[in-house]
């Protein structure tokens, strides 16, 4: 598994949208800009490190308090400007070490602050804009379920530092009490267990796996690339439905998911018994 | 790994029995129990701790020497212990009469 | 001297998942659906050498709570410390998709969710991951038409992405043996040092995660005993109240606000921390 090495989200939000700053009153670990996107405006937001940020656990690019409640707060503004507009797209750009694992955090409940900006980003959705998430590098757990996980589409780079899982591989082998030798061998044979973002991709849960020849320096051509496919994922969302059923549709679905699909089929008949 | 083992009594009586008592934690076991369908009583045993077969027998050898209905039932063990495991197909017993 | 109601008080936490579903229920309306003789387990874990439980630790039932209907999805902490994967993640999230439809129909259906859990079940990471963030969706959705509950008695809690998706509860009670947070006190210790997080200190603990310290802080509707009967009044009570005016998760700004009133460059001492947490509110 590729380190995080915390350059690619700013640098994907610069190339994509021009910007590198964040919003006036937003710690400088937010950026979130609106940017032309295919002939339409379109809301970009990053999480990245900051080295001088308020709270000590969250300055390596964790989802932390400030982070969250920042998204949160801008994705609700858009959703207020576009009330009675066009929805414009909102593109999470995921390069997210972890939430962030501290005594103040828990303390203010930083759950909540999770919870807001996942109500921020569903009810985008919900609303009809087109939420894309596109995995640059590292999708842990809680920092991507409040960045991200609640996109109509999620994109990811092909590339062995992009990374989505529950934990990282050095925690899950102490509390699984496995090598990480034999935690690759399982995910090998595993395909949910898996580090590898082509196994992930067997899951039925990416729309689209992308080539980029080296995705911590954005190339023009590269760039123009992600942005093709950028809106060609904000046009399917457009004539698709608002939730999340494109998870369970897709032909990796029908075999990754099984389980989860007969769940579904048997819940309904027994359902309509009762 | 799972070890699975399978043991069946002939000879039994038809039941409608029904129960499912237990949870599959540590240290314990869940029963499910059903009628066989058949005549004889079928036992399959899904346990995480290998090579203990000869217990399991003698625990259901001694279940199905006082139980005479043709059930099919099911264990889900997580290292319980002999008493704890008859213990539970008491309660199940007991749980498809009520 | 002798509390006779002390005495007579029924246990919520020593009651299984299926029990405390069970319990809430108008008496001979509860129905469960998807239950252990339907088999329906996790396909990940006999060959990773963990046995599967026939309902994979999650209990679906159908009825009505003070006549109203009523879901009620309990995740149970005995099996795989309460941990969502695959199948108990799917059943969970196919209920409260189930109920939406039942609104979408005219049939007001509220969920309620009692939830005991660590989080993703590790044996299979990222379809644990998946369906939470699925059911915080279903959440949402549901909470559009009819009020979503999470109660979290302990001994487990909530914790993991799970809590994520008791905050977008439309209420939330909680025993004060009850913790909730994003991270329990080992993974921050493991994460962060002993010196973040003492995960023997228990005082600490509760002080940060535990049901009182949540209500102080405005973020649980109903602190009860560990009490059956108390948990099954205020479960009727926030069904019968319908939908909050706001719910807690949309309320960006109050909570952003609290959060900028904090110095972070030293850690707080609980008390105090609430204090200044409550600044300014209404008694």
């Amino acid at each position: 598994m590729s380190d995080y090495t915390g350059v690619r989200g700013r640098r994907w939000f610069e190339a994509l949208t021009g910007s590198a700053a964040p919003m006036s009153g937003d710690p400088a670990s937010a950026l979130v800009a609106d940017a032309e996107l295919g002939g339409e405006m379109a809301r970009f937001a990053a999480v990245v490190p900051d080295p001088q940020g308020l709270f000590p656990r969250a300055r390596q690019g964790e989802v932390g308090l400030e982070q969250a409640y920042a998204l949160a707060a801008r994705v609700r503004e858009m959703i207020a400007m576009d009330r009675d507009r066009i929805r414009r797209p909102l593109i999470a750009i995921v390069d997210v070490k972890s939430q962030a694992y501290g005594r103040r955090e828990e303390m203010a409940a930083i759950y909540m602050a999770g919870a807001a900006a996942v109500d921020a980003y569903a009810t985008a959705r919900m609303e009809g804009h087109p939420v894309i998430a596109l995995i640059v590098g590292h999708a842990f757990s809680g920092a991507f379920l409040a960045h991200g996980y609640q996109a109509n589409r999620i994109l990811a780079f092909d590339d062995p530092g992009v990374v989505i899982h529950a934990m990282h591989k050095e925690a899950a082998a102490r509390i699984t009490r496995r090598s990480l030798l034999e935690l690759d061998r399982l995910g090998k044979q595993i395909a949910p267990l898996s580090y590898d973002i082509r196994d992930y991709a067997t899951l039925g849960l990416l729309h689209a796996l992308l080539h980029v020849e080296n995705p911590e320096t954005p190339q023009p051509g590269e760039v123009q690339m992600v942005r093709a496919q950028l809106i060609a994922a904000v046009k399917d969302t457009r004539v698709g439905p608002r939730d999340l059923s494109c998870r369970l549709t897709s032909a990796q679905a029908q075999t990754a998911r099984r389980a989860t699909l007969l769940v579904r089929r048997k819940l309904e008949e027994q359902w309509a018994e009762v | 790994m799972i070890e699975t083992l399978e043991y069946e009594y002939p000879d039994r009586q038809a039941t409608t029995a029904r129960a499912h008592v237990g949870a599959v934690g540590s240290g314990d076991l869940e029963v499910l129990l059903e009628p066989s369908g058949t005549n004889r009583a079928q036992v399959r045993i899904r346990t995480s701790v290998s090579g203990f077969a000869s217990t399991w027998k003698t625990v259901l050898d001694r279940f199905f020497s006082r139980y005479d209905e043709a059930v099919r039932i099911e264990i889900n063990d997580a290292g319980a212990t002999p008493g704890t495991v008859a213990l539970r197909l008491e309660q199940a017993v007991e749980a498809s009469r009520r | 001297m002798t509390d006779w109601r002390f005495l007579q008080r029924k246990s919520f936490i020593e009651l299984s998942g299926r029990e405390r579903a069970q319990a809430l229920f108008d008496a001979g309306t509860a129905r469960e659906l998807l239950g252990p003789h339907d088999r329906i387990e996790s396909p990940w874990l006999e060959r990773q050498g963990v046995t599967p439980q026939a309902d994979d630790g999650c209990v679906i039932c159908k009825g009505l709570i003070g006549g109203e209907a009523a879901v009620v999805v309990a995740i149970d902490g005995a099996f795989q410390g309460g941990s969502i994967g695959e199948v108990s993640g799917a059943k969970m999230c196919a209920a409260l998709d189930l109920a939406v439809r039942d609104n979408q129909r005219g049939n007001k259906m509220s969920a309620v969710l009692l939830i005991e859990t660590g989080g993703v079940r590790l044996q299979e990471a990222n379809l644990g991951l998946a369906a939470i963030a699925e059911i915080q969706a279903s959440i949402l959705a549901l909470r559009r038409y009819a009020p979503v509950i999470a109660v979290t008695a302990g001994t487990v809690g909530c914790f993991g992405g799970m809590s994520l998706a008791a905050g977008l509860a439309s209420y939330m009670v909680m025993t004060r043996e009850a913790r909730l947070g994003m991270n329990g006190p080992e993974v921050i210790e493991q994460e962060a040092g002993v010196d973040e997080f003492d995960a023997s200190d228990r005082a600490l603990i509760w002080a940060i995660h535990g049901g009182e310290q949540r209500y102080r802080m405005g973020l649980v509707d109903a602190l009860v005993d560990d009490d059956t009967a108390q948990v099954v009044s205020a479960v009727r009570t926030l069904i019968a109240k319908g939908l909050p005016a706001m719910h807690r998760s949309q309320q960006v700004e109050m909570l952003r606000e609290r959060t900028r009133r904090l110095d972070p460059s030293t850690q707080w001492e609980p008390a105090e921390f609430c204090a200044t947490w409550t600044r300014g509110e209404k008694a």
